[in-house]
Formats: structure tokens, C-alpha cells, sequence
């Protein structure tokens, strides 16, 4: 980190190797041009990268909003803490746009109130986590497919407007150990219902019929085997002549190191967990005539920390119940857009997402009549209707910590200026404490 | 009178900036709040560019503007809007067992108000 003064006495300062959280690329080479708490300019970094890093200033307003109002932080934690401790049926969700030191702090809270705790995975990646429960994952890093991906498929995915520098950085520009001429030693396949900006990218573009990527994989998953197909079933059912499904598995057998990432279109679509089992299913497959691997493209900056973090406190990756006292994994039960849509949920803590701005109706009505607690950075749908909001420091920008790029490798944040406002580990810290008194009050008054 | 297309919310490049900038702004705002038609669709429908549409499924009903897809990006019965308070306003509670909201590929109805 490098400080110097301009003309007018303003101190410059400039960030090298900062880390990019908007998504789940998690581009660690940004160079931050700093100015007080303002940042002016973002060097390498993408047209989502840059309006994240831009549009960061310090909030106005104060760190913390009861009922709207302003208030202390620590009036604030201690409201957030007997609506969770009173509470019979409390959620803990968000979380993907946080640092792992501010999830494990979550998780421990979820434990302490008997409640559940769910990450936004669950609306993103959540049916593809349940597909590697059943499946399993063939996978690598992205520093692999940079060094060795010659064939590289996207399967209901659109880079060019989720992960921006996918192409550059990671997949299909770079020169690597065994792709010296980098894009010119790849192909690039691209799987969608739309011909997404993405599309231009490719060397194969394949529109499927829309709700049949199942049909389609599956059909792969038979080329794969040499199993003989009626081309009028294939081609009514998925939208594309078998020549052209056989002509894809001919070049995918030929590659040496393919890989398919996949995105929400598979996820978010009918058949949902399935679609993700049917993909993880064929890249195992393919591995019985060369190496392929399977990688979600994840959203949230952080999302895959807390795949990780929750992992690793309670041995499930979302949608986890702590009521009992021991974890429980269920989605459908424990997952927030259920707990919420069947009215169960009493109290809830919202970590760094905004469901009011993208959860189905009945979801977001029934948590507009509970109370709840959110921390976030900005004021968000969802902050605005809480009966106890925190404004906090911006993970990144603000405060260090690590978070997880969509490929599992943990990466440090390297912050540009410091926030007044505290960060989400330090309300969640404080909140982990106070709710822990109030339950051995609870427990002594019981016992 | 209506008609029957399947519906493909999505991310675009200026709702994620529209993330950032806040959502409060009229990037953020006018980009989850357009339908795109296929232009073969609009042509077929009588449509014009800004004119408003009401799209309804069993979970709800919303009224916006439209604007032709651009690129050939949309086949013909597919619409695309930005995620955001309108696409999730036809979205059902009921995750069929996944935790996942059925969030794209959705059957709508669409007519010119």
C-alpha cells in the first residue's frame, strides 16, 4: 500500500491487490486509487467490479435504526437480542455477503437461540448442493482450468453479465501451462434457452428448448455411452438434432481437459436439483474418456465461505435446524423461502441480503410481519421494513477478513479506508454475547 | 387478449450495478421494471417499443413497459425481465422440496393493457 499527497494536500492513497467481492470470481488484482473515504478509481477491475468499488463512500445516517429511528448500536443489540431469544421459531439467513469470521460468529448465534440458519445458497446454488450430496463433485481450481480447460462449456450460465472477467481471467483468454496460445487452444460451448451475451463468446452455441435441459444432459449422458437414440425424440424433446448433440460429445470425448460450468438456469428451472445431478452425473460420465471437471459459477462474493463455513460448524452446507440442539439438513423445511412462505418463522436475522427485494411474495409478506434484525451496508428493501437495522462497514472496502472464491480457494481482503460504522462481525460478535446472557437467564429462570 | 409465453428472470450488467449504485436508482429501478418481448413476438402481437403489458400466472399479476430484445437474445414465447420486486411477484412460496422458489421458465399470460 502506497500513500502520497496531491497539489491540493488530499491524501492519495493507493491499494494494490485488492480484493473484488461483488462476485463469486473474487478477482484479487484490483488496484484501488483512494482518496479520504472516497474510492476514484479501480484498475483492472470489471463494469460490476468497478460500480461496487465506486459506489461505496461512507453511509450517512447513523450505525443502527430501531423501529426506524435512530438509536445506539448497542440499544440495537440489545433489542436484537430478546427478539431472538424470545422468539419459538428463529431464522438466521444471508450471509454471502460477509466475511467467514462474521458467518462462524452467525452460526454460533443459531446455535445459541435454537434456530436455523440458511445462506442465500439456498436461492442460488442450493438445489446444485444437494446434487453433490447425491452425485458427488468432479472439480479443480480455476487456476486449473486456466493452466489445462480446452474445452469449456457453460451450461445456464451467462458470464458476460454475472462474472464479467470469467472469460479474461479464468476460462478462455489466459495463456497457461498446457494452453500456451490461450483463447486459439480452447473451445468454447455455450448451452442456454437464450442466446445470452455470453453466446458471442462461443465457438458452439446450442438453444435448447426452454425447462429441458434434464432431457438434454440426459441425452448427452447416453452419447457418452454409445446408446443408441430415436433423433426425433431428441430433437422434439430438446429442441436440437441428435448430429448435433453427437457432434458436441465427439468433441468432448476428443478434449483433453474439458470443464462445464453451470448457473442459475439450471437451478432455478423445473427439475432444479435433478438438472444439477444430471450435469455432475455426465462430467462423471465423461471421465471414463478424459479428465472433466464441474464448477457452479457462484454469485454473491462470498457465497462459497459460507457453503464452507456453515460446513464446517454444522456439517451441512444451507438450510440447517438447530432446535434440537444438534444440526439438521433439510431443504424445503429449514430453507428460508419455506420458513417464511409457511408463515413459520417468529423473528428472523437478515446478514447482508436483501430478501424483500428477492423472495417470492408470500415469502416476503410474512417477513414484513415478524419482527426481524438486518446489518447491511446500504439501506436495502429489507432494511427499511426492520425493526432493528445496522448500517455496517462494507466487507473489502471497509474491514479484512477472508472470504472464498467460487472454486473453494480462500482469499484475504486487503480494505481501502476504515468505516465509523461497525463491521458484521463486530455486531455479530456483540450480539453472540448478549444473547448467550439472556439464555442462561432464560435456562437459571427455568431450572 | 392474452397470451401464453414462458418467462426467464435473469441478471443483467446494470441490475448488478443497479446493486451497487443503490436500488433506489433509476438504473437499478428502470431495468427490473422492462419486459423484453422478442421483436417477432411484438410484430405478431401489434407491440410497440415502451408500450405497458399485464403478465399474470397463478401467483400474481404485474404491469410494466416492454422493449424488443435485442440480438436475437429471445426466441419467439420467451420473455426476460431483470430480477427484482416485479419478477419476484410471480414467483410462488412452495420450493416443491429444493429450498429454490421456482424462479425462471415460469408460464405466463401476457396482454396489451
Amino acid at each position: 500500500m502506497a500513500t502520497a499527497s496531491d497539489n491540493a494536500g488530499t491524501e492519495l492513497k493507493i491499494v494494490e491487490d485488492a480484493t473484488c467481492t461483488f462476485c463469486g470470481c473474487v478477482c484479487d488484482d484490483i488496484e484501488l486509487k483512494v482518496e479520504g473515504h472516497t474510492i476514484k478509481e479501480a484498475k483492472r477491475a470489471c463494469v460490476l467490479g468497478k460500480a461496487w468499488f465506486l459506489n461505496h463512500d461512507i453511509e450517512p445516517g447513523p450505525s443502527c435504526r430501531i423501529d426506524s429511528q435512530p438509536a445506539t448500536v448497542e440499544e440495537g443489540i440489545e433489542r436484537a437480542a430478546r427478539i431472538l431469544t424470545d422468539a419459538k421459531y428463529p431464522i438466521i439467513y444471508g450471509l454471502s455477503d460477509s466475511p467467514c469470521e462474521a458467518q462462524r460468529k452467525a452460526v454460533s448465534i443459531a446455535d445459541w437461540i435454537g434456530g436455523t440458519v440458511d445462506t442465500t445458497t439456498s436461492v442460488c446454488h442450493g438445489p446444485s448442493g444437494m446434487a453433490f450430496q447425491g452425485v458427488g463433485e468432479v472439480t479443480c481450481t480455476l487456476g486449473e482450468v486456466l493452466n489445462r480447460g480446452d474445452m469449456i462449456m457453460f451450461w445456464g450460465s451467462n458470464p458476460a453479465e454475472s462474472h464479467p472477467r470469467h472469460f479474461t481471467k479464468y476460462s478462455l483468454m489466459p495463456k497457461g501451462l498446457f494452453t500456451p496460445n490461450g483463447r486459439k487452444d480452447r473451445t468454447c460451448v455455450i448451452v442456454d434457452v437464450r442466446k445470452t451475451k455470453s453466446a458471442k463468446a462461443a465457438d458452439i452455441f446450442i438453444q435448447i428448448k426452454p425447462r429441458k435441459d434434464f432431457e438434454a444432459l440426459w441425452t448427452l449422458r447416453a452419447l457418452a455411452r454409445g446408446i443408441e437414440l430415436d433423433p426425433e425424440l431428441v430433437e422434439s424433446e430438446t429442441g436440437t438434432p441428435l448430429a448435433q448433440w453427437q457432434e458436441l460429445m465427439d468433441k468432448m470425448k476428443a478434449s483433453k481437459f474439458g470443464v462445464i460450468f453451470f448457473g442459475m438456469g439450471l437451478t432455478m428451472t423445473r427439475g432444479k436439483h435433478c438438472n444439477s445431478e444430471a450435469l455432475l452425473a455426465l462430467t462423471r460420465d465423461m471421465n471414463a474418456h478424459t479428465r472433466f471437471v464441474a464448477k457452479p459459477n457462484r454469485g454473491h462474493g462470498n457465497v462459497t465461505g459460507a457453503d464452507n463455513v456453515v460446513s464446517w460448524r454444522t456439517g451441512y452446507p444451507f438450510g440447517v435446524s438447530l432446535t434440537r440442539g444438534y444440526p439438521r439438513f433439510n431443504p424445503g423445511e429449514y430453507t428460508t423461502a419455506d420458513t417464511l412462505s409457511q408463515r413459520e418463522a417468529d423473528a428472523a436475522l437478515i446478514v447482508a441480503s436483501d430478501p424483500m427485494a428477492n423472495f417470492p411474495q408470500p415469502a416476503r409478506e410474512h417477513l414484513a410481519s415478524i419482527p426481524y434484525i438486518a446489518l447491511d451496508p446500504k439501506e436495502t428493501p429489507t432494511t427499511k421494513s426492520a425493526a432493528v437495522s445496522f448500517t455496517v462497514a462494507t466487507y473489502g472496502i471497509n474491514t479484512t477478513g477472508t472470504v472464498y472464491r467460487m472454486d473453494d480457494v480462500p482469499i484475504p481482503l486487503r480494505p481501502a479506508f476504515e468505516s465509523p460504522h461497525p463491521s458484521d462481525y463486530d455486531v455479530l460478535s456483540a450480539l453472540e454475547k448478549r444473547v448467550k446472557e439472556l439464555k442462561a437467564q432464560q435456562f437459571a429462570a427455568h431450572n | 387478449m392474452s397470451q401464453s409465453f414462458i418467462l426467464i428472470p435473469g441478471r443483467t450488467s446494470k441490475q448488478g450495478c443497479g446493486i451497487s449504485e443503490g436500488k433506489d436508482g433509476d438504473g437499478y429501478q428502470g431495468e427490473i421494471n422492462t419486459l423484453q418481448v422478442a421483436p417477432e413476438d411484438m410484430e405478431r402481437l401489434g407491440l410497440a417499443e415502451g408500450d405497458q403489458v399485464r403478465v399474470r400466472n397463478e401467483h400474481g399479476q404485474i404491469e410494466l413497459p416492454i422493449k424488443a430484445a435485442k440480438g436475437g437474445e429471445l426466441p419467439p414465447g420467451l420473455l426476460f425481465i431483470a430480477y427484482g420486486d416485479l419478477s419476484c411477484r410471480l414467483m410462488g412460496g412452495d420450493t416443491h422440496g429444493s429450498g429454490m422458489p421456482t424462479s425462471k421458465g415460469m408460464d405466463v399470460e401476457l396482454e396489451k393493457i
